[in-house]
């Protein structure tokens, strides 16, 4: 294949996707299940790609996601509540003066709120960064819970509104706006992976040793692959905040940055289109197919045991185990989707069925 | 070109290297032997600065590099090939060798010296989208030297280029170093196997506990009676 094939199937492809996207959106009720599901796998994917960027392609093993999204979320919130929402959602505690005015578009919200976890990642990385394996996953969960109790604390209370937490967030323009803003992100990480950076974080995943005397500098490649990851983690959690609607400290437990590992995990850590399709996958299991096991049902007569709220969790438990046990290195491992890969896979199916039947042939001739 | 002043570098209370002075002249295959501990891999990671240098010089080609983080180092032309060869095992052979050309800029020379590396090594060539982890021992340490060359060095330092290989394939690898010393690259030499290093080298120094306790041209040492006792077990 060359190169303006596989350019032209890819613009097939999106050009696919966006079709199946507009047909959903106008063949479905706004009450449909599937339009909010796909929403919701769309900021995860955008999620579990900027964690996987620094978890599989750095080898730097961050538990500080649902941190990072956690600021994202809340810069966003802070900054595009409208003017006019604000006494409501203030109600107890009332604004800070500085922010009382303040209502930034959503588009803006987004990019400050990238911003903001960049900046914080920035001023954590220096610390943190030195940490080697182990502690560094030790060090950036404890960031994340103090993320998460400083936004809940009575200290903010006029910016964060406390434990109240902040809702009139602004919503999504259109239906298509979380795909398209996470389809930019991911597009643009995309480029930085196969960038020379992108090279560099591989080679530091590789070996520290070799590629510090290849000339790469760890330090600064480790801080900027904290901070890249860190940016798109804020607008993961920008986009999070704009499908709520309303957000609280709990909306970002430490669970949060478990099922995103567990997507990249399922994925293939190193594989961008390996989170992407776990993501859509994880989601929809969890939030969609399996929902007929939380509820009673009957064949006939017949009452099918163990069915009751939250024994789906307990399937997709199962499931997961499953997977990690003879998948262990996940659905894509470090490879990428290509069409070459596709084309290959093809190849190997009709070669094999090829060297089948000149063998079943001869049996049937004896 | 590369010339050492009295190296001093200590692992927390160790001493390791207690005053190392050497040169490494233009054109020349340089080999430093010793036994193991004796402070050679050290006196190479010091020059790269992965290890901190304590007290001494590190001149090259007339500029004093002592003080120069790794990457600079590589960038006035030196460059380490590491012990246990080290590929990235999870990248592609190409990619190994696109890292080892990581701090230049040229995409013209890079280029080209990828048409020689794979000159020179033509299995590479035919294994270009191999995982490098999958490479047999012999391969991955002509991935090693290869992705070390990408970075067009003036002096290619190699740390036991023979480390758990074949006797048929250190003879090959033997054979690479003194055609790329041809080629106009400088080489520095570790071993352990010292008649092999012994006899490629045009100068050669023996480094005992931290000391260069001699040095002389590869055909003096050779048939200097203490080597032969020492290090060829004759």
């Amino acid at each position: 294949m060359n190169k303006k094939t596989k350019f032209i199937c890819t613009l097939v492809l999106i050009a696919i996707g966006a079709g199946l996207l507009v047909f959903i959106d106008q063949a479905t009720p706004s009450s449909a299940m599937i339009r909010s599901v796909l929403q919701l796998s769309a900021i995860y994917s955008l999620a579990a790609v900027s964690m996987n960027m620094l978890n599989g392609f750095t080898g730097l093993f961050s538990l500080g996601q649902a941190g990072f999204m956690a600021v994202g979320a809340y810069t966003f919130a802070v900054f595009t509540i409208p003017v006019a929402s604000k006494p409501t959602v203030y109600y107890l505690y009332g604004v800070a003066d500085a922010l009382a005015n303040v209502a930034l578009p959503p588009a803006a919200g987004i990019v400050v709120a990238g911003l903001m976890a960049a900046l914080l990642a920035a001023v954590i990385g220096a610390p943190v960064l030195r940490l080697k394996s182990d502690y560094f996953a030790i060090a950036t969960l404890g960031f994340a819970e103090i993320v998460r109790i400083l936004v809940a604390s009575s200290v903010f209370n006029r910016i964060t509104n406390g434990s109240l937490g902040l809702k009139c967030i602004p919503g999504f323009g259109s239906y298509y706006t979380p795909f398209i803003v996470v389809f930019i992100c991911i597009a643009i990480i995309v480029l930085l992976m196969n960038s020379t950076y992108g090279r560099a974080f591989k080679a530091i995943r590789e070996d520290e040793i070799a590629a510090e005397a290849m000339g790469i500098n760890l330090a600064s490649h480790k801080q900027m692959s904290f901070i890249a990851s860190s940016f798109f983690a804020g607008i993961s959690g920008a986009l999070m905040a704009m499908f709520l609607g309303a957000i609280t400290s709990t909306t970002f437990p430490l669970m949060l940055t478990y099922n995103i590992l567990l997507i990249i995990v399922i994925g293939g850590m190193g594989s961008i289109t390996g989170s992407i399709i776990a993501s859509f996958l994880v989601t929809f299991a969890k939030e969609w197919w399996l929902r007929f096991l939380d509820v009673e049902h009957f064949i006939g007569d017949f009452h099918v045991p163990l069915l009751r709220t939250g024994f789906r969790m307990v399937v997709f438990s199962v499931i997961l185990m499953v997977v990690v046990l003879f998948w262990s290195r996940g659905i894509m491992g470090q490879k990428e989707f290509t069409w070459d890969g596709l084309y290959g896979f093809f190849r190997k199916l009709k070669n094999k069925r090829q060297e089948k039947s000149p063998v079943g042939g001869g049996a049937a001739n004896d | 070109m590369l010339s050492i002043k009295d190296l001093h570098v200590y692992y927390g209370g160790i001493h390791a290297l207690r005053g190392v002075s050497l040169e490494v002249p233009d054109g020349k295959i340089i080999s430093l032997i010793g036994a193991n501990g004796a402070g050679k891999s050290t006196t190479l990671k010091s020059i790269m600065s992965l290890v901190a240098k304590t007290e001494g010089s590190v001149e090259f080609d007339g500029v004093d590099i002592t003080k120069y983080p790794t990457r600079n180092v590589v960038k006035t032309g030196i460059v380490l090939c590491p012990e246990g060869r080290r590929v990235f095992p999870d990248l592609t052979v190409a990619e190994n060798l696109t890292v080892g050309a990581y701090l230049r800029k040229d995409k013209e020379g890079i280029k080209a010296d990828r048409d020689w590396v794979y000159e020179l090594f033509p299995r590479m060539k035919e294994r270009e989208w191999q995982l490098a982890g999958t490479l047999s021992g012999g391969e991955q340490q002509m991935l090693a030297v290869g992705r070390a060359l990408m970075s067009r060095p003036k002096l290619l330092m190699m740390d036991e280029p023979s480390l758990g290989l074949a006797p048929l394939v250190v003879k090959d690898i033997f054979a690479i170093i003194k055609q790329i010393n041809e080629a106009g690259v400088n080489v520095m030499l570790i071993e352990q196997n010292a008649k092999a290093a012994l006899e490629i080298a045009d100068f050669a120094y023996v480094m005992e506990t931290g000391e260069i306790t001699m040095s002389g041209t590869g055909k003096e040492l050779l048939a200097s009676d203490e080597i032969r006792k020492a290090y060829l077990g004759e």
